[in-house]
């Protein structure tokens, strides 16, 4: 008797505190009565430099000084480190040494998931019913969410194959079949066809969201982890994308040395 | 306040359709009225804030040539036997100019056509029985003015003798920068079965084209176009709501762009209206003062198909670039050496 008015109690302040933890803000609602995140979002951090925390440093062009060097940031990964497995830790640092060389973003290659969120562009959310969209301005990237039944991926792809469904004020969404190709940021931070990343996107006023990633990669790391950022909406009147078609950006890079040289006379 | 809204669009949109169409609402109406059955009225399904809803994965891959043939003179339709009787004549790989076959014409080099899925028995021609892509009684895209010749023409020449140069003597298709589906307006071809999948959010509608993951996404809350100085690839697309039917207003192309030879002044206006339950008649207009005389029309009804619509990933596989420089310094030096020796 005692131990059932005890638990009974404990039911009651466990659900105190979910109750506590709930999410104190309830987004308003589409026609069809789902958490409204349609809008042009984007971060507002340095994580596209670096998930952990950076202090400020040289940028990689000398020529352009101050005006394109490295930004400080207190970093976005819980609990501060990327657990690495042991070789995956040593490839890590390679890439951040040869990460002008080496990264898919400088040769405007689609970014991936969770990197296409927090690359410095916006993107915008389409919400219909039986699927969400997800357009990024850079590189013109595009994931279509599937809201129904979860299907499987036909083949393996750059920005991965996303099944979603909704928990409370929560759009989830889990991202499967992305290559190894794509980094997660400029400091080499990277993983294998193996990852595993879910996503959660949880409105947290009218005009900013929290996103979370888990990402897990039994191939790169020791265990699951998780970064965490708000996100903000651009609200100036007639915000929008426009076209980031970089691959015109990335030519001299990619194809320069094979330009026909001067003729002799 | 949205009733005035709507009111402010509906007379926007009209006016502006009148203006840069040339066209009466009379006209306009008229296509729509010819692909539904006669006598039947068909009501477009509406999403849940009551739009039409145009959602869906579709395929406007067609047999019907973009221009008509000179023998049909002004006939704008077949009756449905004489469709009936092209179509089979079509399967039986009897056909003359009234199909384009695009890839799946007689080639020297043979591949099996079929791995791509070019069947030409499964090829078919537009459900509208249109004689040609292009309306109207000439059916036939109006001659391209003499300004317009000479300036692709001088394009064309600066690059003769320097195609292999550089990555940027390449056609925009082939260094993935605008792949020739791609572009807007859609022009179809008989076999590549480009998929355009729909999707419509509160106040946009989203155009994505599966060949090198091409996404429009356009509002729908009458605004305007950025501002002039602003050229973009795809050009800037503003839509509104015309009853059922989508209206895309494009500007701001580069000079690049050149559709059929158009100009950075090209203007499009693209119309999609959900006639059937599987059928959305796209419906485009352009014109361009530098190139054209006068503004030209195609209809092409696109069919529901299914998905999945994949990744295209075109600049990330891109080895074509590097192997047709590579091929040609290798030729060079080759050259060099013979000369040398």
């Amino acid at each position: 008797m005692i131990v059932w008015t005890a638990l009974a109690g404990l039911g009651s302040l466990a659900a105190m505190l979910a109750v506590a933890q709930a999410p104190a803000y309830r987004a308003p609602r589409t026609a069809d009565a789902k958490p409204n995140l349609n809008g042009i979002w984007q971060a507002l951090n340095t994580a596209d430099w670096d998930l952990q925390g950076h202090a400020a440093a040289q940028g990689p062009v000398l020529s352009l000084g101050a005006a394109f060097s490295v930004p400080p940031g207190l970093g976005v990964v819980e609990g501060e480190e990327i657990p690495y497995q042991p070789a995956a830790a040593t490839k890590k640092k390679e890439n951040q040494a040869n990460w002008a060389k080496l990264d898919p973003e400088v040769k405007c290659y689609l970014p991936g998931v969770p990197r296409a969120t927090y690359l410095p562009y916006p993107f915008q959310i389409i919400q219909s019913q039986k699927l969400i969209m997800i357009s990024y301005e850079f590189a013109g990237a595009v994931r279509t969410i599937n809201m129904e039944a979860p299907t499987k991926a036909p083949a393996d792809s750059w920005m991965g194959w996303s099944n979603g469904h909704w928990e409370g004020e929560s759009l989830v969404v889990d991202v499967t079949s992305q290559n190894d190709q794509t980094w997660f940021d400029r400091a080499g931070d990277f993983h294998s066809d193996a990852l595993h990343v879910v996503e959660r996107y949880t409105p947290r006023s009218a005009d900013t969201l929290t996103y979370e990633a888990t990402i897990e990669d039994s191939k790169t790391f020791s265990r699951p982890w998780k970064i965490s950022m708000p996100l903000y909406r651009h609200v100036e009147k007639d915000a929008r994308m426009l076209e980031y078609k970089c691959v015109e950006f990335s030519e001299e890079l990619l194809y320069g040395h094979l330009r026909k040289k001067p003729s002799n006379p | 306040m949205t009733r005035r809204l709507l009111a402010f669009t509906t007379a926007f949109a009209a006016t502006v359709s009148v203006l840069l169409l040339g066209e009466t609402p009379a006209r306009a109406q008229s296509p729509a009225k010819k692909a539904a059955p006669a006598g039947k009225s068909w009501t477009p399904p509406r999403t849940p804030d009551g739009t039409p809803d145009l959602q869906g994965i579709w395929t406007d891959a067609t047999l019907t040539p973009l221009e008509r043939p000179k023998g049909l003179g002004a006939k704008e339709f077949y009756t449905e036997e004489e469709f009936a009787k092209l179509s089979a004549r079509v399967r039986q790989g009897e056909v003359g100019e009234e199909a384009d076959l695009g890839a799946a014409r007689e080639q020297t080099l043979r591949y099996d056509l079929s791995l791509y899925g070019f069947d030409i028995t499964k090829a078919r021609f537009a459900s509208s029985r249109r004689t040609s892509l292009v309306v109207g009684p000439e059916g036939v895209v109006p001659p391209m003015l003499p300004e317009a010749r000479k300036r692709n023409a001088e394009r064309t020449a600066k690059n003769k003798g320097h195609e292999f140069d550089s990555y940027e003597n390449r056609p925009l298709s082939e260094r993935c920068i605008l792949m020739n589906q791609e572009r807007i307006p859609m022009l179809p071809g008989a076999n590549d079965n480009n998929l355009l999948q729909i999707v419509q959010g509160p106040g946009y509608v989203t155009l994505l084209h599966e060949i090198d993951h091409d996404t429009r996404v356009i509002p729908t809350d009458g605004r305007s176009h950025v501002p002039q100085n602003i050229r973009l690839y795809q050009g800037d697309s503003v839509g509104h709501w015309e009853g059922d039917t989508l209206v895309v207003d494009t500007t701001n192309f580069t000079n690049l762009t050149a559709f059929r030879g158009s100009g950075e002044k090209l203007h499009l206006v693209e119309r999609f209206t959900r006639t059937a339950e599987d059928t959305v008649t796209y419906r485009f207009t352009v014109e361009d003062p530098t190139t054209w005389d006068r503004p030209w029309t195609a209809e092409v009804p696109m069919t529901k198909t299914q998905g999945p619509v994949y990744e295209w990933a075109c600049h990330e596989g891109n080895s074509m670039i590097s192997t047709i420089l590579n091929g040609a310094r290798v030729t060079e030096a080759q050259g060099a050496e013979k000369a040398g020796k």
